[in-house]
Formats: structure tokens, sequence, C-alpha cells
């Protein structure tokens, strides 16, 4: 009985499910899992669900950005149609472009106008937009609000300020009991979060990018070997030596359980460290990165030591493989569309890439240092991505280790650098 | 591949009857076994034989993994190429030589520790005691889980700020702050080979225990009765019986150990404190897109592996004395 009811029922099913299926699409996304993005993206994918009647799967993906980047490459070079839409890097444009869907084309000319030029500007490959800015980044520095005013100091300017301050404070709090406090958490593992880490002590000393806008390898200088060796020194002394292994996560879970005074982190870090089940809320300050000393190392060749943050970033592209390119890019411009960057910019300080979010009132109440830092994430600084081209993923990973090894003691700064030069150089002469 | 071996070679029983070597019934015999080989022969030539041999021909080109099809070929270039005044190619990077050293380092010694550990297992399991095939099972435990998950566990567990096991050092007073057990250069090897020889003691003691079942308990009464000492009846008695096992076990194992890629890779990612050839080739595969180098180090890596077992497997052979 109950099987001569079923196969009607089935096959009624399934055809009420082929009828559907001509008018609602179903796509899939990949966002990104750090912090509170997959909520984020569940809800906002909700809402164009509602509006459009469409269905779309969300698929986590690795949160590290260079394994990341390690399976959309395997997806997107199989000429899958697996992931419809995907979150992909700043840095990466130029790299997948071939495999991306020209925006302009299916959501009009003026589709990026209001987003950042200099996103836009990055995410255009041979006049072709090939991802829309879905919400920009830039280092910044998390501080203990309350551990620094008990102590009777300022926010640092410098490194060697914040070396000195999480010092005193580290044996301060330890001394009180605290035994599990350290000074400064950061992103140490061997991947590309360590690049944007790495890239910033370099930059703020002075040090250049690594390699110039022309493409000439620019690392092999004291002040790069002076900002790797000072950052050495802090493993084992104010940083976990676990921090050698740490990525954004790992780097927040240890700040927002309240044992770290300093933290670098991107902006989204916020939102979570001010939650209710968060043990530092309410406690936490942001300022800019510190920088080199002014003193005798910033006189030298390679520049002025100021506050560097790494530009980062995400944004959503459509893939060319795509069976319904126009609901994909339809869903890409709801998503980073005003109304939904400021959801995510109150919800998750996530930072929009339309610069009039900056000034709304609602965004800056929820994150305040929003305004402050303006500046600091329009002017980051950006990886060496463009010269670079195809081989940028070579060139990260060998900055990533160089630097890797001088935070494990296995090198000095000036050994890393002088080897990391003739390494670049080693790729730029066989393959850029 | 044993079976097609025995069946054409002249079996030893067989050969003194005059004539038996050409009759029709042998030479049916020999094309009834090439007819039942076939469907495994064109099975592994297609799984193995040609992404083998595709492998070899990726690692002469200069293939990208955006665009194989417009690989050009350059010979060895991978390899070993003299330019500009230098040699550059896989065998001049010492980041390769590094990921070499670590798969050996890495699959001598765990392998030797689950060996150890896999017999006092055994031993233990081949006692009588009441609920042993529980606690057989149990043992299993460690075997049975993917491991990717096991691995992620460990993870977990070797954190350095809010894993259990720094919080049991502790507790136990035997290490005053909190270890990085896989981001510390000393530690992250040991690590590792502690969470593969975790995993796979269970498969060793396993394969052991099955020979030590196997084991004719009359020796053991004899030695009983003239009162030998039982370590010394485990040497002179029961390891030479269960070797034979023990050399399989070990191959099993020497051959997951030295193309090991999961456990490290989640452990330790693609730190070079760590990083085994298996590492490497992914790393140039995936990662840097660059299809013909990645296929000189997996050519590489399967060179290496060949190499290492055919010296365990002449070693064991001249051990075993199966030589005559």
């Amino acid at each position: 009985m109950l099987k001569k009811t079923l196969i009607p029922a089935i096959a009624l099913a399934s055809a009420a499910a082929s009828t559907s299926q001509a008018q609602a699409d179903e796509l899939t996304i990949s966002c990104g899992a750090v912090g509170a993005e997959l909520a984020l993206c569940e809800e906002g994918v909700e809402d164009w669900e509602a509006k459009t009647g469409h269905s779309v799967n969300i698929v986590s993906t690795p949160n590290s950005s260079t394994e990341r980047l390690s399976l959309y490459q395997q997806i997107l070079s199989a000429q899958s149609s697996d992931i419809d839409v995907m979150q992909i890097d700043v840095v990466w444009p130029g790299l997948l472009a071939n495999h991306l869907l020209d925006l302009r084309e299916a959501l009009g000319e003026d589709v990026a106008a209001g987003h950042f030029e200099t996103i836009v500007a990055n995410n255009t490959v041979d006049e072709r937009l090939v991802a829309m800015p879905w919400f920009t980044d830039a280092g910044v520095l998390y501080y203990r609000k309350d551990l620094l005013e008990q102590h009777g100091v300022e926010a640092p300017e410098t490194w060697e300020e914040m070396t000195a301050i999480a010092k005193e404070i580290q044996a301060a709090e330890r001394a009180a009991g605290n035994d599990k406090m350290w000074g400064y958490v950061f992103q140490g593992r061997a991947y590309e979060g360590l690049t944007c880490n790495a890239l910033e002590w370099v930059a703020s000393h002075g040090g250049g990018t690594l390699v110039d806008a022309n493409g000439e390898i620019t690392i092999d200088n004291a002040q790069a070997a002076e900002a790797l060796d000072l950052a050495a020194s802090w493993i084992g002394d104010i940083s976990p030596a676990g921090a050698l292994n740490y990525t954004e996560e790992e780097a927040r879970g240890v700040f927002q359980s309240g044992n770290a005074v300093f933290m670098r982190n991107w902006p989204y870090a916020w939102s979570l460290a001010q939650s209710e089940d968060s043990d530092v809320a309410g406690k936490v300050g942001v300022v800019k990165l510190p920088h080199g000393a002014d003193g005798a190392s910033a006189a030298g060749s390679g520049g002025e030591a100021q506050s560097a943050a790494t530009l980062g970033g995400w944004n959503l592209a459509v893939s060319k493989y795509t069976e319904s390119p126009e609901v994909a890019a339809d869903l890409v411009a709801f998503l980073t569309g005003e109304a939904e960057q400021k959801r995510r910019a109150i919800e998750g300080a996530y930072n929009p890439t339309i610069a009039s979010l900056y000034q709304d009132e609602e965004v800056l109440a929820a994150v305040p240092f929003f305004g402050t830092l303006y500046d600091t994430f329009t002017n980051a600084v950006a990886r060496p991505s463009a010269p670079t081209g195809d081989n940028y993923g070579r060139v990260s990973n060998s900055f990533f280790n160089a630097t890797h090894s001088v935070l494990s003691g296995d090198m000095t700064g000036a050994e890393a650098v002088s080897q990391l030069d003739s390494e670049l150089s080693r790729i730029k002469r066989r393959r850029w | 591949m044993s079976t097609s071996a025995t069946d054409s070679a002249p079996q030893p029983g067989r050969t003194s009857k005059a004539g038996y070597r050409g009759t029709k019934v042998r030479r049916q015999r020999v094309r009834a076994a090439w007819l039942f080989l076939a469907p495994m022969l064109v099975a592994l030539a297609l799984v193995a034989g040609w992404p083998l041999l595709r492998t070899f021909y990726l690692s002469l080109t200069d293939a990208s993994l955006s665009d194989t099809a417009g690989a050009a070929f350059i010979g060895i270039e991978n390899y070993l190429v003299f330019d500009d005044g230098a040699w550059y190619g896989l065998l001049t990077d010492p980041v390769w030589w590094q990921s070499v050293w670590n798969t050996l380092y890495f699959s001598v010694v765990s392998v030797s520790l689950e060996v150890v550990f896999g017999i006092i297992v055994a031993l233990l399991l081949n006692a009588e005691f009441k609920g042993r095939m529980l606690v057989r099972a149990a043992v299993l435990i460690p075997w049975a889980i993917p491991t990717i998950v096991s691995a992620k566990m460990w993870a977990w567990m070797l954190n350095d700020q809010f894993g259990i096991i720094n919080h049991l050092l502790m507790t136990l007073g035997l290490i005053d702050a909190p270890l990085a057990w896989t981001a510390d250069a000393d530690l992250s090897m040991w690590a590792v080979i502690m969470v593969d020889v975790w995993k796979t003691i269970p498969f060793v003691a396993l394969l052991v225990l099955a020979a030590l079942q196997m084991l004719p308990k009359d020796c053991y009464e004899a030695a009983e009765v003239d009162g030998i000492h039982p370590v010394k009846v485990f040497f002179r008695v029961t390891l030479p019986l269960i070797t034979p096992a023990l050399l399989v076990a070990v191959i099993f194992r020497l051959l997951d150990a030295l193309r090991v890629f999961d456990v490290i890779y989640v452990l330790t990612s693609n730190s070079t404190n760590t990083m085994t050839m298996s590492i490497y080739a992914r790393q140039q595969l995936v990662e840097f897109q660059d299809v013909g180098y990645g296929s000189a180090a997996s050519t590489m890596l399967f060179l290496i592996i060949a190499l290492a077992v055919v010296i365990y497997l002449y070693l064991g052979r001249r051990q075993l004395g199966v030589d005559e």
C-alpha cells in the first residue's frame, strides 16, 4: 500500500521540482568562514533568495587563503561548474582572470561606480571587470585599552614602543597570576597571512615592498633585515612560540580569551571581540599599526619609516563555466551592493568598498575606528601581485618561508633577505 | 603479479615429468592464466601505468596547470639545467633535498617506532585475559579514524595555548611553559612522528598478532620445561618466527611513510621543517601551477620510493634466507 501511494507522490514531487527549476536557478557560492563571515554570507544569500526565488548553496572553503587559491585553481582549470560565485582575494584577479566572467558585460558599465577606484582598477584585467569589490581590508593593531590605561601608557607609535609596552604589561600580568598572558600575537604560520605581516614590518621600517612597481627586487636592504630581526626577537619573548603556526583565527583566539595585550589582525576581529561571549568586550582599542623607529635606520636608503598596513580584501567573481551567468552576476551585484555592505559593516566590521559608507552614522556607531583609520584603509600597501603576475604565488611563498625561518631562528634577517633576493632573481630570470 | 610468475615458471615438481613442458594441456593452462590475468593487467595499465608514464612525460615539459595543452618539450631542464653560469632545476633545489631528508628521517624513525610498539601491543593482546576481544577492537580505533580527521584532532590537542597535551604535561609538572608542538622547528617533526606512530601501531600490531596466533605451542612448552627465560624465548623463538609477518608490515608501512602527506599537511602545512617529498610535489603542482616541475618532483619521488623498496626487499630476502 505504501508503495502505491509513494510512487505517484515521488512522480509528482519530481515533476514539481522540474517545473520550478525552469524558473528558479540553483547557484553555488563559496564564501569564507573566517570569524562571522559564513553567518553573514548566509544571511545575505537568504535575503537574495527571498527576493528572487532562486536557491543558493554555500560551500565553505579553507580558512587559509593559500589553500583556498589552490582549491579554486583546481576547480577552474578543470572548467568545472561546481562553484558559480567565488569569493576571491585582492591579489588573485590577475591569476584567475581567464576563468572569470566580465561583470561589466553582465551588469552594465557603471556597476562599480562608487566603489574605491583602486580596488576596481585592481580587479580590472585587460579592461574586463573580473570581480566586484566586496570588502576591503588592512592590517590594524588591536590593544587592550584597560591594560594600557592601568599602566598609564598610550597606544604605541613605533614597533619598539609596542615591544616595550608589551613586555612590561606581560610581566606585570604574569606576576599578578595570569601566567597565560602574552604581549603580542600575529599571524606567523608559513602562509599568505605571514606575507601580509612581514610586508607591514618591512614597509614600515622603510624597507620597501619586496618587489617594486617596475618588477625590480628591492628586498635585500638593511631596513628589511632589521624589521625581520625585530619580529624574530618577539618569538618566545612577547609572542608565544606557537605564533609560528597561527593564522588569523588562532591569533584571535588568544586575544579574545584575554591572553594578549596586542594583536595584529584585520578589522573583522572587532565585532567578534566586542560580542557577548568575548572575554575582552568593551576593553579593546584599535589603532593603525606601528612603524619603525625614526632614528638612524629610517635615514637609510629605503625610504621613510611610517606606518604601513597591507592591503587585503575580498571580491566576488563569477566563474566563466557557470550554467547561469546572469543569475550569478545578479547575486554578486546584490551582495556587493550598498545595503548589503552596510549590513556587513555594522554586524561584522567588514570594511565597505563604497566610500560613502565611511560617513554613514550607523556604520561609525558600530565600528568607531572606521572613521579615524579611513586613511589607513585607503592608503594600504599592496602586495606585489601586479608586477610579479603569474608568479605572485611563488614570490609570496619564498617571502613567507624566508620570514618564517627568521622567526624560527634558523637565519638572521640579513641572511634571509640576501637569500631571498637570489631566490627571487631566480624566479624572475626563469619566469617573470 | 606473483600468480603470473609462478604459473609461467616451470614448477619444480612437474618439470621432472618428461615432455610436460610442451604439451597441449600446458599451453592451454598458460593461455587461460593470461586470459584471467588480462582484465587486471589492463586495469593496472590504465590506472597505474598510464598516469606514471604521463607524469614522466610531463616532467620533461614546461606544462602549467592553467594550460596543460600548450606545454613545450624542454628535456631535463626541470631536473637540471646550466643557465647563465649557475645550475638550476629540481636537483639543485635545497628545499627539495631538505624534503627528501625529512621524508627518509620520518620514514625510518616512525616505522621503527611502530614496529617496536606494534610488537609490544601484539604481545599484550596475545595474552589470555578477560575482555580481550573488547581491547582488541578498541586498539583498532586509531587505525579506523581517517588520517585527516585524527590529524586535525591532534592539531587541537597539540595547540600551544589551549591544547590538552600541554595542559596535561603542565599539570604533571613535566614542563613549565606550554610547548609549541607544531610550530617549534625542533619539535614539529617529533610531533608529526608521534601522531603517525599513534595511528599506525594498530596496523602493525594486528599483523604481528595474526602471526603470533599461528605459532606452534610446543616450542613454548619445551622452553618452559627447560626453564628458559621468557626474554630469551622471545628473541630466540618468537621473533624469528614472526619475522615474515613483520617484514610484510614494514614494507606496507614504509611505502605509506615514504609518500606521507595528509598527517603532515594538516599538522604543519607547508613548513620546510617537516616538508616531505609529496608535500613539495603538491606545492609545485597545485600552489605554483607548475605541472612540469611538479611532475619532475613526483617522478623523483617515485624513483626514490622504488629504490628504497628494492633495497629493503634485497636486505629482507637475505635475512629470510629465501635466496636459495
